[in-house]
């Protein structure tokens, strides 16, 4: 099949421009068009398999029961709090990761010898999964915010400091070396010529340490009882409250997809003026 | 000649009648390929070339059944080609995304003959008797990546050749390969014409290389695609990088061709200065 | 990418190998016997001496109690992460190929990997009215299919339209195309996704097992902090992260002999 580049290619510019306009609108209309049939297919699918009992409506709540329940759940401050709590506890997380994971990434991503030194614990510890240290935390931090913040950071800080540490050793060698021809300092090399070739790494990071720290702060409120969405979760399903259960997940899902498209949306961002681009689905 | 009278003594193999591709609709559409018509005989070598975007590539694809064209056909042997036909083979230009990385040579040549149903001696023999013809037996049980490109080319020669053809289809396959490695593939791929009796299509932008390899040189226009001129290539064969180009009735073939293909180019691109300021084309009539 | 011997500051070649795998070994180890020094110094019960912690290693997990917990775990891992790779390739493929499947589809993709998997871990057990095997290996399989489905249809949707062509031009339909050509042009990024989705095993399992099980090592951990055993507990934490890095080591050697053509082929490309 011929690409739209060789067409593309065949025109000239002003008919391009115009046959390109064109396309674009009627290809995006059908695009969201099926997107939106998608999802109302899939929501309705739910709502039969619920009500016909398929599934009973005590395991599973119509669709239409759970998003009643989460509009009524919206209204109250009680939701609000709870989900205040959950982000903060993210982006607390999150924003402690990252401010030790990136310096730390560039001290030793610039260092071939540090990187070196290091390597064999960081590979050790990286696939530690978090969810493992919450014993430890029950028994130390406690039941606190502290321990939500602990967990969700150390869960987050190795992506980061693993793509930082990438970004920074996957210098152009040759921008480098002509940065050293005209004498630029070693510390102004680092800030004009490394940090900017590593942003899109490190943006990749924040994407991937973004959901990881999502995780592992509900997690906390999951698995200890710290207030947030997690705790509410945990709450509904002793005491038995199916319709909450199902409107606490389903928000706390929005929540994990609002984050991962802001966070996608930056990565992309960051990515496009990178001029060899490197992606991996995480 | 006895493998000729075997495959039904049709004259011609290869027929394209008013070829055309046109890409989208109204006054939005690209002709890539206009109005193109022309024969290949039975074992005949017949080259085409033409300006630079004048859709060659289309054309191929569209007489090798890859693309469907929007108007008139091609018939293969009398029958119409609406998909790749069994008994033509194509070889691309970029021999590194033809070739699969995955696979040694020998799984390479392997993969076409994997559906067609021959027993196992039969496909061992025809994969070995092909890189035999390209002089690539040494390498095998390697992978393509690890060769010269020349190499590379070759395999992808070979893999057509396994596949036994009665028509070969290139598209410009020794462009991305060194001048000097050109000249010893060219010399390959008419010894192979000949070793196996097939009819070849070849598809440049050399024009040196045109006038030496072919019976016919068929010479495009630019978009929207026509032919311009069949030049029939009368010298003899078999024929010699040295001896063969010393003649005087090669520099005036290729110096004909040229002269068709720069007035092409010419015309072609209507802002050039030149034309703005009323100096005649260049090229005078042969 | 060795750098000049003078751009070292003097330091030769050589010594420079060697004083780098001495610090290979010596950090590791310094950090260990700092642990050790650490733990005799706070003499709290919370955080034994790591000598206690791996004399209870060895006895639980080497191996009296490998049958009970160990292999449990690994079993769920097996078969959530083998359910995972098999539905993710077999979604992902057809995915890649068709533009209208895939906008279909991508709505729900899109929100269902970003949903935290623990969120989804009390639904787990009420749909499935169990805490058995089968929920667990449905909770780590479900969360870990997108790495890989969402790495096939990259991986399926990057494959290069001349390897196609020459496929379709040797006449190749299209059953025999996927086999022969798009399945191993993709596969060294389906690997990728295969990478990332372990490592997700690894945590969901442990996830699921903490939350509530009968066994597995997640259990252990749950029960020995309970009942406020804690060298035993960080005999678990250790074997987690054992496990982990094992599994890794595991999936990169398989790896480095699956896609040896890779990166040859990358190596080549690149010169």
């Amino acid at each position: 099949m011929a690409t739209r580049g060789d067409v593309a290619a065949t025109l000239a510019a002003p008919e391009r421009a115009r046959w390109r306009r064109d396309r674009l609108s009627l290809r995006k209309l059908t695009e969201a068009l099926v997107f939106t049939v998608s999802i109302a297919a899939a929501l309705a699918l739910w709502e039969l398999i619920s009500r016909t009992g398929v599934i009973s409506q005590k395991d599973l709540p119509a669709m239409s029961t759970s998003f009643r329940e989460l509009w009524s759940l919206v209204q109250t401050g009680d939701f609000w709090k709870a989900f205040g709590q959950t982000v903060r506890g993210w982006a607390l997380g999150l924003g402690v990761a990252t401010a030790l994971a990136v310096p730390l990434g560039i001290l030793l991503g610039s260092s071939d010898f540090a990187a070196r030194a290091f390597r064999v614990p960081i590979e050790f510890l990286r696939p530690i999964p978090s969810a493992a240290l919450i014993p430890l935390l029950f028994l130390t931090l406690g039941t606190t915010i502290k321990s939500e913040i602990f967990l969700a950071a150390f869960g987050a800080f190795w992506p980061l400091l693993v793509q930082t540490m990438y970004g920074v050793r996957d210098v152009d060698p040759l921008a480098m070396d002509t940065g050293r021809s005209f004498g630029v300092g070693r510390f102004e090399r680092l800030y004009r010529i490394k940090l900017p070739s590593a942003v899109p790494y490190i943006a990749t990071g924040l994407r991937i340490s973004s959901t990881v720290s999502l995780i592992l702060a509900f997690t906390a409120e999951l698995f200890m009882g710290i207030p947030g969405l997690g705790q509410k979760v945990n709450y509904a399903q002793a005491f038995g409250l199916e319709k909450q259960l199902y409107a606490y997940a389903l928000a706390t899902g929005f929540l994990g997809v609002a984050i991962h498209l802001v966070s996608a949306a930056v990565e992309r961002r960051a990515l496009r003026w990178h001029p060899s681009q490197r992606v991996g689905a995480a | 000649m006895a493998s000729r009278v075997a495959r039904g003594g049709f004259r011609l193999m290869l027929e394209v009648k008013h070829l055309g591709k046109t890409y989208g609709t109204g006054e939005k559409a690209t002709h890539a390929v206009g109005d193109v018509s022309f024969s290949v005989e039975d074992g005949e070598f017949v080259c085409v070339v033409g300006p630079s975007g004048c859709g060659k590539t289309t054309l191929l694809k569209c007489i090798a059944g890859l693309l469907r064209p929007s108007n008139g056909g091609v018939l293969l042997r009398g029958k119409r080609v609406v998909r790749p036909p069994e008994e033509m083979a194509l070889v691309f230009q970029e021999y590194g995304r033809s070739l699969m990385p995955w696979a040694s040579v020998r799984n390479n040549v392997l993969l076409p003959l994997r559906h067609k149903k021959l027993p196992r001696s039969e496909r061992k023999r025809l994969v070995e008797d092909s890189l035999d013809a390209v002089s690539l037996t040494r390498f095998i049980d390697h992978y393509p990546w690890q060769l010269s490109g020349g190499m590379q080319q070759r395999v992808a020669i070979a893999r057509a050749l396994a596949y036994q053809p009665t028509t070969l289809l290139m598209d410009e396959p020794f462009a991305s390969v060194d001048a000097q490695t050109r000249g010893d593939l060219e010399d390959l791929i008419l010894r192979v014409r000949n070793e196996y009796d097939i009819t070849i299509l070849f598809v440049t932008h050399d024009i040196d290389e045109s006038v030496y390899l072919a019976d016919r040189v068929v010479v495009l226009t630019h978009s929207p695609t026509e032919v311009k001129e069949i030049v029939p290539v009368e010298l003899p064969r078999p024929r010699d990088q040295i001896a063969t180009k010393e003649l005087p009735e090669f520099a005036q073939l290729r110096a004909h061709v040229y002269r068709l293909i720069k007035r092409e180019q010419s015309v072609g691109e209507p802002a050039e200065p030149t034309e703005a300021a009323g100096v005649p084309h260049t090229g005078t009539p042969v | 990418m060795a750098p000049l011997a003078t751009g070292r500051g003097g330091v030769s070649r050589r010594s420079y190998q060697a004083l780098t795998i001495v610090a290979e070994i010596a950090v590791p180890v310094a950090l260990l016997i700092a642990w050790q020094l650490w733990t005799v110094h706070a003499a709290s019960p919370k955080f034994p001496r790591l000598s206690t912690i791996l004399v209870d290693f060895r006895d639980m997990w080497l191996f009296s109690q490998f049958g009970t917990h160990v292999v449990p775990s690994l079993e769920r891992i097996g078969a959530g992460f083998g359910i995972a790779v098999v539905a993710g390739i077999a979604l992902g493929i057809p995915l890649g190929l068709s533009r209208w499947a895939r906008l279909a589809a991508m709505p729900h993709i899109e929100y269902w990997r970003a949903v935290p998997p623990p969120a989804l871990l009390p639904i787990s057990i009420v749909l499935l009215h169990s805490i058995g095997n089968v929920q667990k290996i449905a909770f780590i399989a479900f969360f870990c299919l997108f790495p890989v489905l969402l790495n096939t249809i990259d991986g399926v949707r990057g494959i290069d339209p001349t390897f196609i062509d020459t496929a379709r031009s040797y006449g190749m339909r299209r059953f025999e195309r996927i086999r022969r050509v798009v399945f191993p042009a993709a596969l060294p990024q389906i690997v990728a996704g295969m990478r990332n989705s372990l490592s997700l095993a690894v945590i969901t399992m442990v996830l699921s097992e903490y939350f509530s099980s009968t066994s597995g090592v997640g259990y252990v951990l749950l029960i020995s902090k309970n009942t406020f055993q804690f060298a035993p507990m960080w005999a678990a934490i250790l074997l987690i992260g054992v496990l982990g890095y094992l599994l890794n080591v595991l999936f990169i050697l398989a790896e480095r002999r699956v896609l040896a053509w890779h990166r040859g082929w990358r190596a080549a490309a690149s010169v």
